[in-house]
């Protein structure tokens, strides 16, 4: 199988604000990520997919920092930041905000502490005792509570939200973050047919300000999403172009259906 | 404006206000019944026993200060008596100091076992201790910084759970090594005693114990007010974030290392507080107080008196302590089978200690509510 060329230009380097340039992550030998180039334009929506255990996920702890890749760089920014020698906190403050494939919130705190603590601010340790949230912010997080549909819950501890629930607090706390670039995994698991078609909405609404990578599985919604795909396979761009291309795509079918 | 409504929500929690209330009821009733009642009365309090309750209102502090790094931050400290040996050393320097010339050997600025050493001066450490404002700041300072360089090693590099504790408890033990020799200049294992006076005042006096007692009980409210307000701010909601899932507080940008960093060096300072005021209330500090099993045992106060509460971690060390100065009396062989049988219930039925009593008559309630006659469930409240 040969690796799709990805001939950018020095314009798009420079217009970017997510860069994966050969980025090759191994476990124990095996390569999740294999000299993985990908590049995402500012105000980009962007899905991936691909089958399970194609790196998907891999990909995003090499963005934010929790894995370290052992080859290649991740630029952030127009190639001004290489996230590759930063750390998780460090990349989170730059304004990289992630959405879990397996929905994190912190159960024993309530709904709007959770967005409280995700509220862009200063974070550091003298800062926090001294937080008062401003008025703006305070409206900042009632509009999201009401735009997840969690205003009436939002005293509840957030561990007896519903998974489908949990994921909306999720894509709540990116929202209150402000991040720039979004990274958002597999955000419809758990959820209806309607909530999964409002959130691909939500994602749309949010690209343009901001940079989304959307990883999901369903097709429907990444059609929904109307937007450029990257198919990952065994940790490189399999194929990559609008939803129809990428579904037409004889490779890409073969990797599908061939599982 | 703030701070009132920090006052306003703090009291208006039963358990913190029941905790603060009985601690002022102590700091008025014990000196009274101690200093104006007649001692022919039932009411009198011996003067033993108001150092006793001082004492016990010191390992109330002390386990206040585990309970936030443990309770609230899931730091399982199994060396925190090191913390509380090392502020009880500080202030018994400074009351060696107070000693003068009235050792056994008359030196007029060598404590009696360096006299004793044959050493001519006063090694370095030992420089400033005469001053009480400097002692007091050292009872701070010393436990707040072998803190904060041993937990910015532990935190940076990331280590938790069970090796956390393990080198926490190696902290100790190689603390306590240290401090049974006697070339480090802390008396070795006689360690420091037959302290005099304290700020001028003779320290065996009844009115000077009954002193130490209220100032005791003053630190463990101040200390519990502190935790309190601290848990309250947004440094508190984002430390039980760290708690409960550490990385995903790194991927909202908090360097957690350091929201742990800070926890830990504010409960050395309280353990090093308690400390202090414990050392003039028993009138000894010595190597013991480093031992492993000490902080063990302080871990099994918090467990007993329940976990996260603050309040339940402070009246578990005083139940506790209770039941040791009983039990040691009574039949010293059996306490160390108490101690562990008490851990052991604990943990198997009581998870959330004493002060969980109305949570697992609640949990009862609701089991035997399950196949109700009638579906409401308003009962409940009555
Ligand atoms: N920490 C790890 N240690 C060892 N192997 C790992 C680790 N994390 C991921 N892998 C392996 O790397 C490969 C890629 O995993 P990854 O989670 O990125 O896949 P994915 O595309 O997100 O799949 P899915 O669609 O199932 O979420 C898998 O084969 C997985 O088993
Ligand atoms: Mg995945």
């Amino acid at each position: 199988m040969n690796q799709p060329v990805l001939a950018y230009g020095e314009k798009i380097l420079n217009e970017s604000i997510l860069y994966l340039d050969g980025v090759t992550v191994t476990f124990d030998g095996f390569r999740a990520l294999n000299n993985l180039s990908i590049l995402l334009e500012h105000g980009e929506l962007r899905a991936i997919i691909g089958p399970n255990g194609a790196g998907k996920t891999t990909m995003m702890d090499v963005i934010t920092g929790k894995i370290r890749p052992d080859q290649g760089d991740v630029f952030y920014h127009n190639q001004t930041i290489n996230l590759a020698t930063l750390d998780e906190s460090e990349i989170a403050q730059l304004g990289i905000g992630r959405k879990f494939q397996k929905p994190t919130v912190f159960e024993q705190q309530s709904i709007s502490d959770n967005l409280y603590l995700a509220l862009k601010a200063n974070r550091g340790i003298w800062a926090a005792l001294s937080f008062k949230p401003s008025r703006t912010q305070q409206e900042l997080v009632e509009q999201v509570l009401e735009r997840i549909r969690l205003i009436e819950r939002q005293n509840d501890p957030a561990g007896s939200l519903s998974h489908g629930q949990k994921q909306w607090l999720e894509i709540g706390m990116l929202l209150v973050q402000d991040a720039q670039l979004l990274l958002v995994d597999e955000p419809a698991a758990g959820m209806t047919d309607s909530e999964t078609e409002q959130t691909a909405e939500l994602l749309q609404e949010i690209s343009g300000t901001k940079s989304v990578m959307v990883v999901e599985h369903d097709m429907e919604f990444v059609k929904a999403l109307d937007c450029r795909v990257s198919v990952l396979h065994e940790g490189s761009v399999l194929a990559e172009g609008t939803h129809s291309e990428v579904q037409s795509n004889a490779t890409v079918i073969e990797v599908y259906l061939g599982r | 404006m703030q701070t009132n409504s920090f006052f306003n929500t703090l009291l208006a929690d039963s358990g913190a206000r029941w905790f603060l209330g009985c601690l002022l009821a102590l700091v008025t009733l014990v000196p009274i019944l101690n200093g104006l009642v007649s001692q022919d009365s039932v009411l009198h309090i011996p003067t033993y026993a108001v150092s006793l309750m001082g004492k016990y209102l010191c390992f109330a502090l002390l386990a206040l200060s585990l309970d936030l790094v443990w309770g609230y931050c899931g730091i399982l400290s199994l060396g925190h008596g090191a913390f509380f040996a090392l502020g009880g050393y500080a202030f018994g320097m400074h009351l060696m100091r107070e000693i003068g010339e009235r050792g056994v050997y008359g030196h007029p600025v060598l404590p009696d076992f360096m006299v004793f050493l044959n050493w001519e001066n006063l090694p370095w450490y030992w420089w400033g201790f005469d001053s009480f404002i400097f002692s007091i700041l050292m009872v701070l300072l010393i436990p707040g910084l072998l803190a904060l360089v041993f937990g910015w090693f532990a935190f940076r590099s990331r280590v938790t759970g069970v090796y956390l504790s393990i080198i926490t408890q190696a902290l100790t033990y190689a603390l306590m090594l240290a401090f049974f020799l006697n070339e480090l200049g802390f008396g070795g294992n006689n360690g420091l005693t037959d302290f005099k006076d304290v700020l001028g005042i003779e320290i065996q006096a009844d009115s000077t114990r009954r002193g130490l007692f209220i100032i005791s009980a003053l630190a463990l409210a101040g200390g519990f007010v502190l935790c309190r307000w601290l848990l309250k701010t947004h440094y508190g909601k984002v430390l039980l974030a760290v708690r409960d899932a550490e990385s995903r507080s790194r991927f909202l940008g908090y360097r957690t290392a350091n929201y742990k960093l800070f926890a830990f060096v504010v409960a050395a300072m309280l353990a090093g507080l308690a400390g202090a005021l414990y050392v003039p209330q028993v009138g000894i500090i010595n190597p013991g107080e480093f031992s492993p099993l000490n902080s063990i045992e302080i871990v099994i106060w918090v467990a007993v008196g329940g976990r996260g509460t603050l309040y339940g971690a402070a009246l578990g060390a005083i139940v506790v302590n209770l039941a040791k100065t009983w039990f040691t009396g009574a039949m010293p062989e059996l306490w160390l089978f108490v101690l562990g049988g008490m851990f052991v219930v604990v943990t198997v039925l009581l998870p959330r200690g004493i002060v969980g009593i109305q949570f697992y008559r609640d949990k009862l309630f609701q089991h035997r509510l399950k196949t109700p006659l009638k579906p409401s469930g308003s009962e409940s409240s009555s």
